[in-house]
């Protein structure tokens, strides 16, 4: 059991760089929310069950599709903008 | 500045700090040793001075509850904030798409939905006794509610998450974590004072104001991720409708 | 060697915490800017639950253990159940910021936005 749970701290220090390391936004809404899980499974490991329930829902469902639907929405706009100015 | 010496800069402040944490880490208890006292007061006495079973649900909703209350309005203005910053009224006409899911995916949908709309009100409802309370209940149920959009079109979707009854809730369940804090006032008994009755440990009407403060928490936070979502996904989804 | 395997979760924090700061330090897109700050975020988790971890301790829940049994610190873990979720609206508001940002500039990258220097 302790093995494991150094092996879980060990696997959250490596992918916190991973997550950062990527550039391209799209693959690190898809890395935090491996992060996110990961984090939910390391609280469990930790004996915290109410914590990790919460972090299953925020971390790995909630924040990744604000931040996916953010990036939608930029990308619509700028689609809007580049329509406006073919139409002028 | 250009990015070189910003690196530098970086690389040497990551350095000092590594050095001072690293020696700051060094005298604290090893790990696994835990220490402090308070940790083992709050778990040997709330089961009998409050009696809930869930240790953290009482920590959060009544010892702490005043730090709690701040953070329900961290929520609350924050959500506030995005409403302000991103709807805009002028822009959210004629939707007209039509949902074309193959009928597996809907059933699928709905079924799943059903069941995690009773386990996020189990959550909600069930704090003071097992893992889970309002925080938890309220965002399982609220991601729930995307299962909607999927499954339905975002007609569905929009007519259920922008009622002005969601926003509604919301501050419903904000004043009403204030107003129990006040009810106390009523015994001339300190803001937040457990007044209600704390029944039998292991009842689901038990630890008084702890559960109605984790119901009123789980309105609160359904409301603001159902408002959020509906938020975000607005204008993508209205605009591609008049488009085709 | 067996201090550091004592110290190792708490290294792994300030690590967690270096690689955020890393990853603000080097973005070059706003959206990453605000991921990393989640990260950065997410380091309190792992100092808060090491400290207050106990070898052989029991999650602090008496439904179905009696009240006496040794467990791990429940205060730290009520710290980090309200900052979880107060954390994802916030981190919400700071998107918010950044579509507005994006629709008033157009560019994400915090080098370009000259509208900050006034």
């Amino acid at each position: 059991m302790i093995v494991f749970r150094y092996l879980i701290l060990l696997l959250v220090g490596i992918t916190a760089l991973g997550v950062v390391r990527t550039r391209d936004t799209t693959c690190q809404v898809l890395a935090l929310s491996f992060y996110g899980l990961l984090l939910a499974v390391m609280f469990f490991v930790f004996q915290a069950p109410d914590v990790a329930l919460s972090q299953i829902a925020v971390g790995a469902v909630a924040l990744p599709l604000m931040v996916m639907l953010a990036l939608a929405r930029m990308k619509h706009s700028s689609e809007q903008q580049k329509k406006k100015q073919e139409a002028k | 500045m250009n990015g070189a010496w910003r690196m530098r800069i970086f690389f040497l402040a990551a350095a000092g700090f590594a050095c001072l944490y690293f020696l700051a880490v060094r005298n604290l208890p090893p790990w696994g040793h835990y220490r402090g006292p308070y940790g083992d007061v709050m778990a040997t006495s709330s089961v009998f001075q409050r009696h809930t079973t869930d240790v953290v649900n009482a920590i959060d909703y009544d010892y702490r509850g005043f730090d709690t209350l701040g953070e329900e309005f961290i929520l609350f203005t924050s959500v506030l904030g995005v409403m302000l910053l991103l709807r805009d009224p002028e822009k959210n006409k004629g939707i007209s798409r039509s949902g074309n899911m193959g009928q597996a995916t809907r059933f699928g949908a709905a079924g799943s939905y059903a069941a995690l709309l009773v386990f996020g009100l189990y959550m909600t409802t069930h704090g003071q006794l097992t893992p889970g309370g309002g925080f938890q209940g309220g965002v399982i149920l609220a991601t729930a509610s995307m299962l909607i959009y999927i499954a339905e079109d975002f007609r569905v979707f929009k007519r259920i998450t922008s009622h002005p009854i969601v926003e509604a809730l919301d501050a419903l369940g904000a004043a009403g974590y204030a107003a129990i804090g006040l009810s106390a006032f009523l015994f001339s008994a300190p803001f937040l004072t457990n007044w209600m009755p704390l029944g039998k440990t292991g009842d689901v009407f038990s630890s008084g104001t702890i559960a109605a403060i984790s119901a009123c928490v789980g309105l609160e936070v359904t409301a603001a991720f159902l408002m959020l979502g509906y938020t975000y996904l607005e204008e993508i989804v209205s605009e591609t409708g008049e488009g085709g | 060697m067996n201090q550091i395997v004592h110290i190792f979760p708490y290294l792994v924090a300030g690590w967690v915490f270096l690689c955020g700061l890393y990853g603000i330090a080097t973005s070059r897109h706003l959206v990453h800017t605000v991921i990393s700050l989640a990260v950065v975020q997410t380091s309190t988790y792992v100092l808060l639950l090491n400290i207050g971890f106990r070898t052989g301790g029991a999650a602090p829940v008496f439904a179905d253990i009696s009240p006496g049994i040794t467990t791990v610190d429940p205060i730290v873990q009520a710290l980090m159940l309200t900052d979880v979720v107060v954390e994802a609206t916030v981190m919400a508001l700071l998107l918010a910021m950044v579509v507005k940002a994006y629709e008033k500039a157009g560019t994400l990258s915090p080098d370009d936005l000259r509208l900050m220097r006034g």
